[in-house]
This record gives structure tokens, sequence and C-alpha cells, in this order.
């Protein structure tokens, strides 16, 4: 042996295990507010999942009689009442579910991918890429982000697709900052400088390392991007600028549509409402805590 | 004893690089080496309104199989002049010569290659750790950045063999180890390539007192068994006497003595190296007792507006009505092998210079440690 046996040190004996990721993991478990989180993320997940065998009624289709002063209210058939054109609000809410899901997480998914590119490349060439690709993202940030997204959607005329593209349009600068802003931060830590040292190419100190330890934020804003995405939907369909087919059952359209009969029916707004409130709570419940699970300055 | 070297790495044999050094030549040479940082202001356009200068015009020469220690208090530009040799830092001014090679014309592909043979231990070893690594994948990382044909995982045994570390330990995380073995870590990832250089950047300082004995022998057993060059840098001077054949003194960015271990600790010659020294405790009660401590007045003059002439007469005790305060005294070579720049060197070993009685006043701060 090279070195005496007695020079030979002990590994910590308990297993511990794994990666920084189950430290977090564990931190999360024993946090109430996370579990509050998940579990209204997995009621609103499993609801648009499962919207088709839930629903007792098809949500496209009148199933009562209803004239403009009389909407049934809540009963043991129709337990949220039925819709100013007859069809069960119970069913039309569980399958909004499904349409606010697919819209947050088509926009997350394009904002993040449009954000994390521009991110990526002021991040990891610095110098004049950096400085154009920032002063654009600082233009986007410095329109409000509704306002944005209605202007966005407008230009591409209204439909899923528009809404869609506009909430991911206003989330990409703030994608691009975080992690640029992280991989800046990273690219003069020890490490980095020790990849150098060993003969690492740039490329990969980049990929495989800048850009996995500077990913954490940006998971902890996705699931708080996921909350805020479904109020825009909602709130750019509540304009109008969503889809213009009625049977589509989406929150922000549902109440629009509820607004006349406000003083008749006021529980046609409150069912909707409550759902939007659920969904965006749930995403930022789970977005807070594992913020604090996974950021160091928080541990205890 | 098996063998430490390992397989050479192919198509550069564990020799010297190309350009190879005329013999005698030591294998590190530095000149006229600065770093200086601009200090930028305004938000549109950055104009330098100044410059940190870091490291500020050094010559050194550290010959093969050697350690060279540098030390000096935080702040003086030793980790800087560290970074600079291997460019990591880009130099302002100055040449490196490794092994007859010119550092600063390499290209980036040829500094990468270049670096092979020169690599670096880190003052913080879990922050110069990815902690999304393991450590089979830390000491591997080298291997496949080089090239390296042999069986990787091998190699990683055989180095966490050299570094004392257990087997089990490549699948494991900077996190799970102590500091200790994190450095263990980072030292074996240095030695990774078969170095010749090996530039240590405060490697125990990070560590509990009862670990850096363990990882200063680790690193002298290793210099045994490998033939390792290195550059210590501490600012402990207790570690660097007991590794270092030649130490370097700096303050604020210049050697301002350079001398063999044993020759500095027995005399030092220049002012600084003087307060430096007897700041050292002794561990003997009595002769404790009577020990002179040199106190420095002042605090450490900012890099950013170097104190003009001697950089050190703002707080020297032994300074004079003339020359110090205009004339900057060059490193010279007082007698063979010890290097001092200091104008009254001479007269200061010779006791005719006696250091200021202010200097001795107990309320006056002690060396390296700011002033309340």
């Amino acid at each position: 042996m090279s070195l005496s046996q007695a020079e030979t040190v002990a590994v910590a004996p308990e297993e511990t295990g794994g990666s920084l990721g189950r430290d977090a993991w564990r931190r999360l478990r024993r946090n109430p507010v996370a579990i509050a989180g998940a579990l209204l993320v997995t009621l609103f997940v499993v609801v648009a999942l499962l919207a088709p065998w839930l629903a007792p009624y098809p949500p496209d289709k009148p199933v009562g009689q209803v004239t403009p002063v009389s909407i049934p209210g809540p009963s043991a058939e129709h337990w949220f009442g039925l819709d100013d054109l007859g069809r069960d609000e119970f069913t039309r809410v569980l399958w909004g579910a499904r349409w606010s899901l697919v819209i947050g997480v088509v926009s997350l998914l394009l904002g993040m991918a449009g954000g994390l590119l521009l991110g990526l490349l002021a991040g990891a060439f610095g110098g004049w890429v950096d400085g154009v690709v920032m002063r654009v993202v600082d233009m986007m940030l410095s329109v409000p982000g509704l306002l944005f997204a209605i202007g966005v959607a407008a230009m591409l005329g209204s439909g899923l697709d528009a809404v869609m593209i506009a909430i991911a349009v206003v989330n990409m600068p703030i994608f691009a900052r975080l992690l640029r802003g992280q991989m800046l931060a990273q690219r003069r830590s020890d490490y980095v400088l020790a990849a150098t040292s060993v003969g690492v190419r740039r490329r990969r100190i980049v990929l495989g390392h800048i850009l996995p330890n500077s990913l954490t934020p940006v998971i902890v804003q996705g699931t708080l991007t996921l909350a805020t995405a479904i109020v825009d939907a909602a709130g750019l369909a509540f304009l109008g600028l969503s889809s213009n087919d009625p049977s589509i059952p989406e929150w922000g359209r549902m109440l629009a549509d509820t607004q006349r009969y406000l003083s008749s029916a006021p529980l046609l707004a409150v069912f909707p409402g409550l759902a939007i409130v659920i969904a965006a709570l749930g995403f930022t419940l789970l977005g807070e805590s594992l913020r604090e699970a996974l950021d160091p300055k928080y541990r205890r | 004893m098996n063998t430490p070297t390992g397989p050479a790495v192919p198509g550069s044999p564990g020799g010297p690089p190309d350009g190879s050094a005329a013999p005698g030549e030591p294998l590190l040479s530095v000149r006229g080496l600065k770093v200086h940082f601009p200090i930028r202001k305004g938000v549109l356009l950055q104009r330098v309104t100044g410059y940190v200068r870091a490291v500020d015009g050094v010559d050194l020469d550290v010959g093969r199989g050697m350690t060279y220690g540098l030390v000096g208090e935080s702040g003086c530009g030793k980790s800087t002049l560290g970074k600079a040799v291997l460019r990591l830092v880009e130099p302002t001014a100055g040449t490196v010569r490794f092994n007859g090679v010119d550092v600063a014309g390499q290209s980036r592909e040829g500094m990468r290659r270049l670096r092979r043979h020169m690599q670096m231990v880190f003052q913080d070893p879990l922050a110069s750790l990815d902690p999304r690594q393991s450590v089979e994948s830390v000491l591997s990382e080298p291997l496949r950045a080089h090239g390296f044909a042999g069986d990787r995982s091998r190699r990683v045994r055989e180095l966490l063999d050299l570094v004392g570390l257990p087997a089990g330990a490549a699948a494991r995380y900077p996190h799970e180890f102590s500091g200790g073995q994190r450095q263990r870590v980072g030292i074996a990832r240095a030695i990774a390539l078969n170095p010749e250089l090996i530039i240590a950047d405060e490697p125990v300082s990070a560590l509990d007192v009862s670990i850096q004995a363990q990882i200063v022998n680790l690193l002298e057993d290793l210099q045994d068994q490998l033939g390792l060059t290195y550059v210590v840098v501490a600012h402990d001077l207790a570690v660097v006497r007991h590794v270092s054949d030649v130490i370097g003194v700096m303050y604020l960015g210049a050697l301002v003595e350079e001398a063999s271990s044993d020759e500095l600790y027995a005399q030092p010659l220049h002012p600084y190296t003087i307060a430096l020294m007897s700041a050292i405790p002794i561990p003997d009660p009595e002769v404790e007792e009577r020990r002179r401590r040199i106190l420095l007045t002042g605090d450490l003059p900012s890099p950013v507006d170097v104190p003009p002439g001697c950089r050190f007469h703002t707080r020297c005790p032994f300074r004079q009505p003339t020359r110090c305060a205009d004339e900057s005294p060059d490193l010279r070579e007082m007698r063979p092998g010890r290097k001092v720049a200091c104008h009254w060197a001479e007269e200061i070993a010779a006791g005719a210079i006696r250091a200021a009685a202010s200097a001795h006043d107990p309320t006056a701060t002690e060396v390296g440690t700011p002033s309340s």
C-alpha cells in the first residue's frame, strides 16, 4: 500500500446516501405547508386527468331547463346547479381543470424553454451577448405582465394557442434573468476554476457543471409560475381573448359568461372562482415550500 | 509500495511538455508578474477609475522537486499570484515560464493541455467540488478531458488509495465527507494527471488544526512518491516553515524577502519579516515571557493606493528619514540565497538600526490583525 493504513480515514458510516435532493425531500415531507400545497395540486391534477370519468354529465350539452330569470341552484342531482345554458356547473368546473392544466403546463414549458435558452446564451457567453439579451429582457419586464399578455394575445388573434403563447412570452424574461444570474454566480465558484485547471473543456463546464447547479431556483420558479399562468389564462379568457368556442369549459370564460346573472345566480361565479384559487394556491404553496427546502439559507 | 505514477496519458509522456527546459533551468520561472484588476464606475459608460494592484511585479524561480512557500497577510496577493501562474487569472504583465514554455503565449487549447502538468489544490475543499458530482466523477473528469486510455475506474481507486481514502469513497458525494476527506479528494484530483507542479492555495487553512498535520504529511508523502514540485500559499508561518525549502514573503503584491526556510526563520532580514517572526509564540514559557514582539502600527494599506517608495514604509518600525519614502527598493541579493527588498537590510542585520520605540507600544496592533 502506498500510504500507511493508519492514514486511511474511515468515511462517515451512516447511510446518508444520495445527493442534496434527498435532504430537500426530507425537509419537504416535514413541512405542513408543503403537504397542503401538494394535496391541492394533486386534487387539481387528478380532477384534470380524470374529468371525463368523474363528471356526471356531458360538459357541452344542456341537461335541464333554464330561463334567464330562473337558473336552478345547487341540488342533489346538480351539486353546483346549472349554468345559464342549462349545463351542469359541477361537470364544467371539473372539465375546466383539464383546460387550465393544459394551458398552464404548455405555456409554462414554452416560456421556460425560451427563457432558459436566452438565459443560457447570456450566462454562457457573457460579454456583448449578455448585454443584448439582458437589455431585451429588461424591456420585456418593464411592461406589466397581464397588459403585455393582452397585447401579445390580441396581436396573435384570440384563441387558445394565442393565450398559451402570450403567457409563455410574458414568462420568458423571468426565466432568462433567473438562469443568467445563477450561472454568473456559479461561474465564479471554485469548482469551475478546478474543472478549468484539470482541463475540462468550456462547453462541458457550462453544460455539465454550471447549468445543473443553476437549475434549482428554476424549478421553484416554474412551480410558482404555473400558478400565475393559470390565473393569467383565466384573466385572458375573462377578457374574451381565449377561444370563441362556448362549449369549451374554461374557468375564466365561465366567470365572464355568468357576469350578467350575478344577481340571480351568484354561485355561478363563485364555483369557477374557487377552482382558480385552489389551483393557484396549491402551486404557490408547493413552490414556496420547495424554495425553502432547496435553499441552503433556510436549512435548519 | 505500488507504482504510484500510474499509466501515462497518451500523446503526452510523463516528462516535460514541448519546448523542454535547458538543464538547470527552474521548472517554474516568473518574471515581473503583475495582476491588476480594474475598478469600474458608472452605469452606462463604465470608466476605469483605478486598479487593484493585487500582484505588482513579482520575480521568482521554483526548482524541480522543491517546495516554494509564499507567505503574507491576507489580501497581499499571494493567492492571486498562484492563480496567475496557472492563468486561472489573466496576468496583466510579466512572463511565466513553465519548463521553458511561455505560459502567457498559449492559446486556449494549448493552455488546457499545458495545465495537465500544473495543477491546483484549493483553499475551501467543499467549494472546489461540484456538489452534484460523485467522487468517482470528480476524479475521472480530468482523465476523460485528456483522453486517458486505460481503465478509468482502476485509476480512480489508485488515486483514492494514494490519498488515503477507501475505495468505497468513489460512490459518495462531497457533502458526505469531513473537511479533511474533502481536501484529500481535491488533492487526488490534482494528482490525477501526474502533474509536475502543484500550486496549493492555503491547502489547510480551512481545516481543523487536528486535521492540518495529516494533510500536510499527505502532501509531503506525495511529493516524495511522485516527485512533485509545490508552490504552497499560506498565511500560517508554522505550516510554511514545515513544508517549504524556500520561502517568499509577500507584502502588498510584491515579494519583500526570499530565503531558504531555515535561514529565514533563523535570521529574518526584512523589517516586515522580522515583525512577522516576532509574532510567532514560542512553546517555552520562560522564553515566551522574554520574547520581544514587534507590533506593527496601522492597517495594511489598500492595494488600490500602494504607498510610494518602499511599500512597507508606512508601517515599518525601522523606517529611516531618507530613501524609504521616496525610493522603491528592489528585491536584491544581499548574499547568496538571500534576497531582500530593503534599503537598510545590512544595517538592520548588523544591529545599527533599531526598531522605533513607538513600535513596541502595547496598544499598537499586532501583525496581521486589524486595529480596533
